[in-house]
């Protein structure tokens, strides 16, 4: 039997505010144990919530990405149970009615093909605190440095047929989300965290089969395996006449496998109702038309900008606008050296990025600046250097050797332009090798290159390539 | 003598020098010292403290910078966190919890230079209507100490009947501050829902509580209202409009007020306490109030409604009590489960565990339509009844309590008879309307409550109609006997 997947994601991005949702504790990562909890978030008795109306324009800048339905007026419910890291004893989330509601996400896949995700909703919650089992021998600690960070869950539709489209949702979520500035994507410090609903069923049947539920998993690759793994693992049972059980799972990175945390049985019945110490949240008319002129440029906007006003190919623009930070870099090297958009994005993309990749750095930290690159460029554009030149400028720029300049008239890497003096060498070389150039004129094309060569040898590479060409080509068949 | 005086008379002797603020914080800690062995009605008494602040009060004096509160004697019910100061909620769980911080309205007290006595004795969690839910043991009430002084904020009208401090403040979520200020012959303000910051306040049933005020008379009411009221960014549910002078309209006529009397609270009143309302409603008269007969169709609802609501928003409220991170904690927990099991077995009371296990049920699958939500649709009814009341008429009149102070045990053993002597003032809490209750009269010589529920901020028509009741009548200055025993 042909087998079919059906996965949806719900995403808790952490939103980029600096205080927390309900309190004025920061938010920031990394903090001593506890030091940022205050006693909102310790639920000290008699305290309440004050929600951050920052939160409020996050959310309504993704709903209006995704082309979301916004409620006008939504609401937020407790969510009861009982954990030492839950300090309430409920989490406020929006149960009843999110601040978003339905919208969609278009998405390309690697074919090329556009698939539209619908988004189910997304709704504004507190994420709870941090349990350590590990670091106090016998006894469980508790981190609330995290407890009331603000949370926006997003919830996608099931329309992921396989492991490879749900990362490429996941991915173009991630650069949304980023690009929105409402989350800093940060997936190793748990600021854009997945679940994934997984099942499978016959190709062509209009049911859902049972699915799991895959939590946490922290990077792309992961999302990927875990998915995979986990089809894997339902179709097996299926196909050995066994049952899915309704359950939750956990992934494991070491043996790439799923494990199970829970069943569905033993689910918590959370008693949601409204709570009574928030006011629901109004949106405006005003609100809503602030939220639009905040709204930056979209990926898919830049995308075809770059296409348009840039001329790159398509295939250059996606890698460039991938990353917002990228993007920007990229725009303010090309107005910095003033050459063409094509020559940019080269460097950019091949040079730039394999550098970057080679020392494992992301585009935030690139020891090279714009400017610098910028002034690297502009030297091959007005011919001052050659590419092959400019490669050994760039890896100085890259050790923090200066400017291009600089760095070019320290090492007189400055590309010959005097004509005769080119000839010179030409002469000289073809006087020093009689043989070869016997055997050219005798009809061994092939040894031109060997002629090349020996003039950027003898010129440590400074000599214009196609000056050479033409010089050496008009006195060998002299 | 100095007992006998109105908090508004301490203001002027105070005023005039007649006394220090020291003088009088001895004079009011050495009353606690004698009476208050028998009474009950505090938890735990600051009298070092209370001295330190009475003296900074005489300087704040001495400079020209006191206020009409600088100086006074307070009480706060123990549902208050007070910095630095036990904080229990009347309950084992919060015996050991020193709150870090000051309630709102105990900042803006203490900033008005009013003096901290002590805490009072209240129902566990404000849950309870005689008193006996204490884990400190039962306040009594100080006109026969064999009956209960109401609940849940017992403590503070028992203080303030017995001349143990000139005011208290106190809860109200269902009547308590109304129906104890009934029981002890004292009068108390329940404000309007959100005109009083519940920041600080430990949280019952949060949609119905409210904070407000116990005291001698509706004018000692006001000017500690004028300091209390007000928005406050902590409590997204205060409300943001401007505070009035709630002293300027005490002096107002009567003249033209529309009294209703809805005929539902009216049909089954006994006969001796409908007499006692027919004195106070020809008083009002007098006074040249009119009355007329208003219906509130669905009001018979409220208890239900209330036993639904109130417990479910508890059941939440109280989850943070898990012996983790401040209170009760159980010896040697074996593991989480028992950590949260034993913890919250051994340090809640019979009454608060009911309350919790009715809320839980109420909100758990299955469940949720017919008891929650149907309870939310009872809920707008009954508010919707008191709206259009109101555009008939300007303030309801009914008896605060339908009975005068009951005797310990009589309706312990019987939750439901115990939350019917609430009948008359839950709906107030459900439409988030202000209510008073003024002392009207004796039945079995125990005081009866005359309550009073306005539109939503109205507490400046209410403590005028209180105060011109009080110009031309004498109960609230009808004093327990205990109380004249110490000077």
């Amino acid at each position: 039997m042909e087998w079919e997947a059906v996965i949806g994601l719900e995403v808790h991005t952490q939103l980029s505010t600096r205080s927390k949702i309900f309190s004025g504790a920061s938010t920031a990562y990394g903090a001593t144990p506890n030091s940022q909890a205050c006693m909102v978030d310790l639920a000290f008795p008699g305290v309440l919530p004050v929600l951050n109306y920052a939160v409020v324009e996050m959310a309504l800048k993704f709903g209006i990405a995704a082309q979301a339905e916004i409620n006008r007026i939504s609401a937020f419910d407790r969510k009861q149970y009982f954990y030492p890291d839950l300090p309430k004893g409920y989490q406020i989330s929006q149960f009843h009615t999110p601040i978003v509601g339905k919208g969609y996400l278009d998405i390309e896949l690697p074919s090329g093909t556009i698939k539209r995700v619908g988004i189910t909703r997304a709704h504004l919650e507190e994420d709870a605190g941090k349990s350590l089992h590990d670091v106090i021998p016998h006894m469980s600690g508790i981190d609330l440095n995290r407890a009331s960070t603000p949370l926006l869950e997003i919830v996608s539709e099931p329309d992921m047929r396989s492991a490879e489209e749900a990362v490429t949702y996941l991915k173009t979520l991630h650069a949304l989300v980023t690009y929105l500035g409402i989350c800093d994507g940060n997936m190793q410090e748990g600021s854009f965290r997945c679940d994934a609903n997984v099942s499978v069923r016959p190709k062509g049947s209009t049911t859902f089969g049972t699915r799991s539920e895959i939590k946490n998993v922290n990077s792309f690759r992961y999302v990927e395996k875990a998915i995979q793994y986990e089809i894997q693992r339902h179709i097996e049972i299926l196909e050995q006449g066994g049952v899915i059980l309704q359950e939750t799972r956990l992934y494991d990175d070491a043996s790439n496998t799923t494990r199970s945390m829970r069943s569905k049985e033993a689910a918590n019945d959370y008693r949601y109702f409204t709570d009574p110490d928030l006011l629901p949240v109004f949106i405006s008319d005003e609100m809503l038309a602030q939220a639009h002129a905040a709204m930056p440029e979209l990926p898919w906007e830049k995308l075809n900008r770059f296409q348009e006003s840039y001329g790159l190919s398509a295939y250059d623009a996606k890698i460039l606008t991938a990353n917002r930070t990228l993007a920007a870099y990229f725009e303010e090297v090309v107005r910095l050296a003033q050459a063409p958009a094509k020559l940019v994005a080269n460097w950019v993309t091949v040079e730039l990025a394999a550098a970057l990749n080679k020392a494992n750095l992301s585009i935030e930290q690139c020891p090279v600046s714009a400017e610098q690159l910028a002034g690297l460029i502009a030297r091959i554009h007005d011919e001052t250097i050659s590419g092959k030149i400019a490669k050994t400028v760039f890896e100085a720029l890259w050790q923090g050797a200066g400017s291009a300049d600089q760095i070019i008239e320290q090492k007189g890497l400055r590309q010959m332009t005097d004509t005769n003096a080119l000839a010179a060498v030409i002469d000289q070389i073809l006087a020093e090798n009689p043989e070869q150039l016997l055997a050219y004129r005798s009809g061994k094309d092939k040894l031109f290159g060997f002629f090349v060569g020996q003039v950027m040898k003898a010129t440590q590479g400074q000599a214009n390539p196609k000056q050479l060409n033409d010089l050496l080509l008009k006195k060998l068949n002299d | 003598m100095i007992y006998k005086n109105t908090l508004a008379a301490l203001s002027r002797g105070l005023a005039e020098k007649k006394f220090s603020s020291e003088e009088l914080t001895h004079y009011y800690l050495a009353r606690i010292a004698t009476l208050d062995t028998e009474l009950n009605s505090m938890i735990t008494v600051t009298a070092e403290q209370a001295l330190v602040e009475a003296k900074l009060a005489d300087q704040r004096r001495a400079q020209g910078k006191a206020g009409a509160l600088t100086g006074i004697p307070i009480a706060h019910k123990d549902i208050f966190c007070t910095n630095q100061v036990r904080t229990s909620c009347g309950s084992k769980m919060l015996d050991n919890f020193v709150a870090p911080y000051d309630a709102t309205i105990v900042t803006r007290l203490k900033d008005a230079g009013m003096v901290m006595l002590g805490k009072t004795n209240m129902d566990e969690f404000a849950m309870g209507s005689s008193n006996e839910t204490s884990f400190y043991g039962p306040c009594k009430n100080p006109w026969n100490l064999n009956c209960v002084p109401g609940g849940s904020s017992g403590g503070s009208s028992a203080a303030v009947a017995a001349r143990l401090v000139p005011m208290a403040t106190a809860t109200d979520t269902g009547g308590s501050i109304r129906q104890p200020a009934a029981l002890c012959g004292i009068s108390g303000l329940k404000p309007t829902y959100g005109r009083v910051s519940r920041f600080g306040m430990i949280a019952f049933a949060s949609s119905m509580d409210q904070g407000g005020i116990m005291a001698t008379s509706a004018e000692d009411i006001a000017l500690v209202l004028n300091e209390m009221a007000g928005f406050d960014e902590k409590d997204s549910t205060s409300v943001d409009i401007p505070v009035p002078d709630y002293t300027a309209e005490l002096n107002q006529s009567l003249q033209g007020l529309r009294i209703g009397l809805p005929e539902q609270y009216f049909r089954d009143l006994e006969p001796s306490m409908a007499a006692v309302m027919d004195t106070t409603i020809q008083e009002l008269k007098k006074l040249g109030a009119t009355i007329h007969t208003v219906q509130l169709p669905n009001v018979n609802l409220s208890v239900p409604v209330y036993y639904v609501l109130a417990p479910a928003e508890c059941s939440a409220n109280l989850s943070r009590f898990d012996g983790v991170r401040y209170g009760y904690r159980c010896d040697h927990p074996k593991d989480l489960l028992d950590l949260y099991q034993r913890t919250r077995a051994e340090a809640f009371g019979a009454e608060v565990k009911r309350r919790i296990l009715i809320g839980t049920y109420v909100l758990s699958a299955g469940h949720y339509d017919a008891y929650y939500i149907q309870a939310q649709r009872a809920r707008r009814l009954i508010a919707n009844d008191f709206a259009k009341v109101f555009s008939e008429v300007d303030v309801i009149l009914s008896p605060t309590s339908p009975n005068v102070a009951f005797k310990f045990g009589e309706k312990a053993q019987d939750p439901v008879s115990m939350y019917l002597s609430d009948i008359y003032t839950i709906a107030a809490n459900l439409a988030g309307l202000p209510g008073i209750s003024i002392p009207a009269g004796f039945l079995h010589n125990l005081p009866v409550g005359l309550q009073l529920v306005g539109q939503h901020f109205a507490e400046s028509r209410l403590l005028n109609i209180a105060h011109q009741f009080q110009q031309v009548t004498d109960w609230h200055n009808a004093m327990p006997k205990m109380a004249t025993t110490v000077d």
